[in-house]
């Protein structure tokens, strides 16, 4: 072996902490949390081992068995055979297992080594074996597995370093290929292994027993769940409505100050209210966003959401859908692109799809700043019972409405599809685990990040787009009423609200939808530049001037609009590339369409008959 | 002495058992052959831990270290001999 570059794949069980591993070696930020199925493709990375050698590091998703059932597992084998296009086969293979688990990762280890290919074995999470009290006795496995055994703590600073070391040498020499061994063999020749190697004191940590007795309990499990989303939704308005405030206020202030300093006129418009009044409100719904992921980061990391996927899910069967669909759709909280990506991990191809075509109807975060506007605007800040406020439980019901809406829309399909053939759950329950502080700081600062590259980039962009269109041409000399009537602006609006009067829009928030449709929260941006180029929100806030031009019913019907319409473009490309048919694509904006069409009908002229 | 053969799905709660077979539901079983890569082969003890709120669906069932949600369909495939109390 020369001095060149080393390829290096990471392998083994799913949540065996192949990616904590992988950050450890190369610095990589890449998403880590407790449950099966958090890597859904190939990753890369590299580091310079201490000889100077240049080492390739490939995260893999885990894997169960070769005989891969699912997208993600596929990916894993094929790298492995040297089958995935553009991928040469690795140079070592590094199976990472979960020291507290090795029965079912030894299994795999042992059919990795039909492969014929160089393999280390890194015993992870051996912080958390010693806690338990299971002894490894690691020169008599490396006897009997006939490859090299190092021990790792990948979410500790310096926790690879034998790892680091050991790949660092020679490589390990290929032990005779047996193929064709049977499964049972297989499970045989583990149970021998275990049995002359590992002591354990008991199958599972006593502690993580008792906490599934009580979560995992028909009655108590199901009230601990409604509960703990329901508290993270009222906590996004509680914790994160006054930093909202702080922040628009702080923007108002400065647009205040630049009024000063800029002429009248178009231009004046766009920065004050475009700019400061229209990105900073959407800046505005920062920490609200970041107090959502806070929640769903921790969660994740904990090891809960597969027992909340336990919980529902019979009743996601019964719409259509499957309790592995649990994680993809609460992700999709935060965004659909990440939701619709981890299907992945759902084996079965139809019940994949059921909840790809779902998962926009969860109220992703880029509708937040739309809602809180709108919400803090209409609906007064009432105390109900005493704890709750009317605002947060407005808020909730829109999230409850998307939920409810998707169980609709998975029930519908279930009754047209004519596949009814039976398909498997089999899901792993990981061990709970403290969230880790500095994997939810990383987790935050990279949805932080993403969303501030969505502010200065495509957000900024439409905005000065909608202002120009706001803005020109200007009105003919003697002209009466206000300029922007003859405006691009103006026209498209006017034209699109005959569609959408029936459901209470007028013309400005006909053509707030359109941005909307690159990114929503752009539709803030937008209200703000249109209404303060026609000369209304100028010296106000935003919330003002909508409360002045539309009535209740309106804003309701927006509301829910916002709580069903067709989703923006990057999820219709994410469908697209995820289930490779434009057939899929066309489907879910019609059905979106309609279905928000029709809702908001029914709340508009409703809403009317009580205002 | 042994006592005879039950399906997993018919398992009593917190009853300790050891897997006889896994059962292919039909001629070369996707579920059956994953079930036996998860570690459903003969001689592993395993236990019905927890039953979902819904119609006591899905089971939560340990086998070995490892803890699997498993739909009473998956599980029926699973036949196990019930330990005799020593």
């Amino acid at each position: 072996m020369s001095a060149s570059t080393l390829r290096i794949a990471l392998v083994g069980n799913p949540n065996s902490g192949k990616t904590a591993l992988f950050n450890l070696l190369t610095g990589g930020r890449q998403k880590v949390a407790n449950y099966a199925g958090v890597t859904i493709e190939r990753k890369e990375g590299r580091f310079v081992a201490p000889s100077g050698r240049v080492m390739q590091v490939l995260d893999l998703p885990g894997a169960y068995s070769f005989d891969a059932v699912s997208p993600d597992e596929q990916i894993t084998r094929d790298v492995l055979e040297g089958r995935y296009p553009g991928e040469a086969v690795p140079d070592l293979v590094v199976c990472v297992a979960d020291a507290t688990n090795l029965r079912l990762h030894l299994r795999f280890l042992l059919e990795l080594k039909q492969l014929g290919r160089p393999v280390v074995l890194a015993l992870n999470m051996m912080d958390a074996a010693k806690k338990r009290g299971i002894f490894i006795d690691v020169p008599e496995l490396q006897k009997r597995l006939g490859v090299p055994v190092v021990e790792t703590v990948a979410v500790r600073r310096g926790g690879a370093r034998a790892l680091i070391e050991r790949v660092d040498g020679d490589l390990p020499v290929v032990s005779s290929n047996r193929s064709g061994v049977q499964d049972n063999d297989l499970h045989a020749e583990v149970r021998t292994i275990l049995a002359a190697a590992v002591r354990m004191p008991r199958a599972t940590a006593a502690v993580d027993d008792a906490i599934d007795r009580v979560v995992l309990h028909p009655v108590a499990g199901l009230a601990i769940l409604a509960t703990v989303m329901f508290l993270v939704f009222q906590a996004v308005y509680a914790l994160g409505k006054p930093l909202t405030d702080l922040i628009g206020d702080g923007f108002d202030a400065l647009g205040s100050q630049l009024a000063l300093w800029l002429p009248a006129g178009p231009l004046q418009g766009l920065v004050v209210e475009g700019l400061c009044g229209g990105l900073g409100t959407v800046l505005g719904f920062l920490p609200q966003i970041l107090v959502l992921f806070f929640f769903i980061l921790t969660l994740e990391e904990s090891g809960y959401l597969p027992r909340a996927a336990f919980l529902l899910d019979r009743m996601m069967v019964s719409v259509g859908l499957t309790g592995r669909s649990f994680i993809p759709l609460l992700s999709s909280f935060a965004c659909a692109i990440p939701g619709i990506m981890g299907t992945r991990t759902i084996t079965d191809p139809r019940d994949r799809l059921a909840t790809i075509m779902v998962a926009p109807l969860m109220t992703c975060s880029a509708r937040l700043p739309v809602y809180a506007l709108l919400i803090a605007a209409f609906i007064p800040a009432y105390p109900v019972l005493g704890v709750f406020n009317l605002q947060g439980l407005v808020l909730f019901a829109l999230y409850a409405a998307g939920i409810l809406g998707a169980m609709l829309v998975g029930w519908v399909m279930k009754r047209i599809r004519r596949d009814r053939s039976e398909h498997a759950l089999l899901m792993e329950l990981p061990a709970y685990r403290m969230p880790k502080a500095r994997d939810i700081a990383i987790g935050l600062y990279e949805r932080g990040m993403v969303f501030l590259k969505r502010l200065t980039g495509v957000i900024l962009a439409l905005t000065v787009l909608m202002w120009a269109l706001s803005s020109f041409p200007a009105p003919p000399a003697g002209a009466a009423g206000p300029a922007i009537d003859y405006s691009f602006a103006g026209y498209l609006g006017r034209g699109l609200a005959h569609v959408f009067a029936p459901i209470g829009f007028n013309w400005q928030m006909s053509i707030a939808l359109i941005p909307a449709f690159a990114a929503r929260e752009t539709a803030v941006a937008a209200l703000a530049t249109v209404y303060a180029v026609g000369g209304d929100a100028v010296g106000a806030g935003l919330g003002q001037a909508l409360v002045g031009n539309i009535s209740l019913a309106s804003a309701l019907s927006l509301l829910v609009w916002f709580a069903y319409a067709p989703q923006c473009m990057s999820t219709l490309a994410v469908i697209k590339r995820e289930t490779d048919s434009w057939r899929n694509v066309a489907i879910s904006f019609g059905y979106m369409f309609a279905m928000a069409y029709a809702a908001s009908f029914v709340t508009y002229q409703v809403a009317r008959m009580f205002t | 002495m042994t006592q005879p053969p039950v399906r997993l799905s018919e398992l009593p709660n917190a009853t300790r058992a050891v897997v006889r077979s896994v059962d292919d539901a039909h001629v070369s079983d996707p579920v059956a052959r994953r079930l036996r890569d998860l570690g459903f082969v003969a001689g592993e003890p395993v236990r019905v831990v927890a039953c979902g709120p819904f119609g006591g669906d899905p089971l939560l069932v340990q086998i070995g270290h490892t803890r699997f949600a498993l739909r009473r369909r998956e599980a029926a495939r699973v036949a196990v001999t019930v330990e005799s109390v020593t």
